[in-house]
């Protein structure tokens, strides 16, 4: 057995920059684009999953649903359940980061001379085309069973950017928590925790009809501010609430993101810098 | 330090104040393969993590392919290779699109990759397999499979972390046939291992770490004879005959022979190999006395420890008391004439 050479002189030095931490980032982007072609199982499971979530709410829930005011519950579930989505693909987020984590393939890719950060990139991206897939499938979904966006092009196009940029944020969450957790059993946490975070909001339910205290957190959740927005710019149904938090959902659905942002970003950046520690 | 290609001084680094290297040294000339020989928690794959640039230190300093390591990490990645304590390779890829992937983030461009690639899985006998998804894969093409993403840029230096555990004995040779022929390709190779077997056959010079420092390095000769050369275990038959067995084996080993009543067995150091077993088995034989099992060995690295610092490794109470059940239990140690004694320790483990 004789290894042919290829000299280190012989490729590009540099390493740092935007050009090589996004031409990095698109490689592993397309890493996880090829994960989705040998072994679509795990997506499709995610897929199957919150299609039978709608199914649920519509045909075994729905028709108890009664609405404070008065619409219909499929039109107010859908963009609910688009949400939600977006915050089950936390532990997608997660359970990849871990994975690499345990691997070993993070130490890889820090030994190796890419961007440093070119990984964290390359999951962002990935996990956002996927939130655009999965958003796209839950709107057909939507559609086959009997919900109607009463707007036009432009106001859905605003409705699905507020939704994946709410994925955006919880995207560094989920960056966060993998970096910090350690093993399997953290990614089955972030899945059971996801629940009562999508429930505690108007998702599903109108929080009007939640005892007091437990209403205001739920109008407070974050989802809520992304949800409300989505039903008044998808022309679909809420739920009536009057507080600050409800009545200014548009603007929350933006600012709610934008400070998860600015606290889960630079966290999961520090905290994979720190893996040197 | 021109003719080093890894230089550690004074190597420190703490976790929650408590040293896990204190004051590590290590000079390796390029070329050369270095075997990092220390029990559980001696350090060593700290110190790789160190070297390769994924761990900072605390103190001393480390230079490695002529680059600083802690102010030159960018420069020193480009000339490393690492091969972690488990195959870092991607599991879901076929082996080729490993090979390719990594071979782009090393800024190959596409077409340069893949050629790399098909190379590389020629060379690692992986060409067959190219196409086929990792989990697929035995331990021993995982391995070579992530020493082939180590070598897409030939690197100057190589880290080995315990490349071989869990690995069977196929495996094994599999990769140290790896090893050597990247070797003979010029690199320097650091490799760390619990198995003195895999250090002597693989190294030009050991070094042996206890406690995040390194308490003696020499050639496998060099440090044979300081530590102690193979050893002849003997099992008799019969309990009554240990004493009578031991004088025997005195006489013919020249060595003070060590007596395990519980196993039935005694243990003595040797100098000459196949010669000293074949007149022992002859004297033991003329003597009457039954044997029930005879092997010759290389010391166990809980010997060499023994040996060095007059205590056993901390892993001795646990790991090592299961082995010794092990070949107790199977009486394995059947290797008698083979000359190759010393892979028991290793079957146990595996
Ligand atoms: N992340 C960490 N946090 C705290 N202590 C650590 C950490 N990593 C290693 N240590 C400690 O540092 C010491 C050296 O560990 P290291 O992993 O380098 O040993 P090793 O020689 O590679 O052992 P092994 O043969 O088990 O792989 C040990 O005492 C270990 O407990
Ligand atoms: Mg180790």
């Amino acid at each position: 057995m004789t290894i042919g050479t290829l000299t280190p002189g012989s490729v590009p030095a540099r390493s740092g920059g935007l050009r090589w931490t996004l031409a990095d980032g698109w490689t592993l982007t397309r890493r996880s684009l090829s994960h989705w072609v040998r072994d679509p199982g795990p997506l499709i499971a995610s897929l199957a999953f919150n299609v039978l979530i709608v199914l649920m709410f519509t045909y075994l829930f729905g028709g108890q649903m009664r609405l404070p005011g008065g619409g219909d519950y499929h039109e107010f579930l859908m963009p609910g359940m688009f949400a939600m989505t977006m915050l089950f693909g936390i532990s997608l987020t997660t359970a990849a980061v871990a994975a690499d984590m345990e691997r070993g393939v993070t130490d890889r890719f820090r030994s190796m001379p890419m961007a440093s950060m070119s990984p964290l990139i390359g999951r962002a991206a990935a996990d956002m085309l996927f939130a655009l897939v999965t958003l796209v499938v839950m709107m057909l979904c939507g559609l086959a069973v009997g919900w109607r966006p009463g707007a036009d092009a432009g106001r859905i196009l605003a409705a699905a950017g507020l939704i994946l940029l709410l994925r955006f944020a919880l995207v560094w969450v989920g960056v966060y928590l993998g970096l910090a957790m350690k093993g399997k059993e953290a990614v089955a946490a972030v899945q059971t925790m996801e629940f009562p975070f999508g429930f505690l909001s108007c998702a599903f339910i109108a929080p009007s009809t939640m005892p007091g205290w437990l209403g205001a957190i739920a109008e407070w959740n974050p989802l809520s501010s992304t949800v409300t927005a989505a039903r008044e710019l998808l022309g679909n149904p809420g739920w009536g609430g009057d507080a600050w938090v409800v009545r200014n959902a548009m603007t929350m659905a933006v600012v709610w993101p934008v400070v998860l942002m600015l606290i889960f970003m630079p966290l999961a950046v520090a905290k994979y810098r720190s893996l040197r520690a | 330090m021109g003719d080093f290609a890894i230089v550690a001084k004074g190597l420190r680094k703490l976790y929650g104040g408590k040293p896990a290297l204190d004051g590590l040294n290590l000079r390796v000339p390029q070329g050369t393969v270095r075997g990092l020989l220390g029990p559980n928690g001696a350090g060593k794959t700290t110190t790789v993590r160190i070297l390769a640039t994924l761990l900072r230190f605390d103190g001393g300093r480390a230079e490695v392919a002529g680059h600083d390591v802690a102010t030159q990490a960018a420069l020193v990645r480009r000339r490393i290779g690492l091969v972690g304590q488990n195959a870092a390779v991607d599991e879901v890829l076929s082996g080729r699109q490993n090979l390719v992937l990594f071979g782009r983030l090393f800024h190959l461009d596409g077409g340069r990759a893949r050629r790399r690639a098909d190379e590389l899985l020629e060379q690692f006998g992986l060409d067959d397999t190219g196409s086929q998804p990792v989990r697929t894969y035995s331990g021993g093409m995982r391995r070579r499979l992530d020493l082939a993403a180590s070598m897409i840029l030939t690197p100057s230096v190589l880290f080995l972390d315990e490349p071989t555990v869990g690995l069977d004995p196929r495996g094994r040779n599999e990769v140290w046939e790896a090893v050597r022929s990247l070797v003979r390709a010029g690199t320097t190779v650091l490799l760390t291992t619990q198995y003195l077997e895999e250090a002597d056959r693989l190294s030009d010079r050991i070094s042996i770490a206890d406690t995040g420092k390194v308490i003696a390095e020499g050639t496998p000769d060099e440090l044979k004879s300081t530590i102690g050369g193979d050893r002849i275990d003997v099992v008799v038959r019969d309990p009554r005959d240990l004493p009578r067995a031991a004088a025997a084996v005195a006489r013919v080993s020249g060595g003070e022979p060590t007596l395990d009543d519980d196993r039935r067995m005694l243990s003595v150091q040797v100098r000459g190999r196949v010669g000293t077993l074949a007149e022992t088995i002859r004297t033991l034989d003329a003597a009457g006395l039954g044997v029930e099992d005879i092997a010759l060995r290389r010391p166990t690295l809980d010997e060499v420890f023994l040996h060095l610092t007059g205590r056993r490794t901390q892993s001795a109470d646990g790991a090592g008391g299961e082995e010794k059940a092990g070949k107790g239990g199977t009486g394995r140690k059947g290797a008698a004439g083979t000359g190759d004694g010393a892979r028991t320790e290793q079957e146990v483990e595996a």
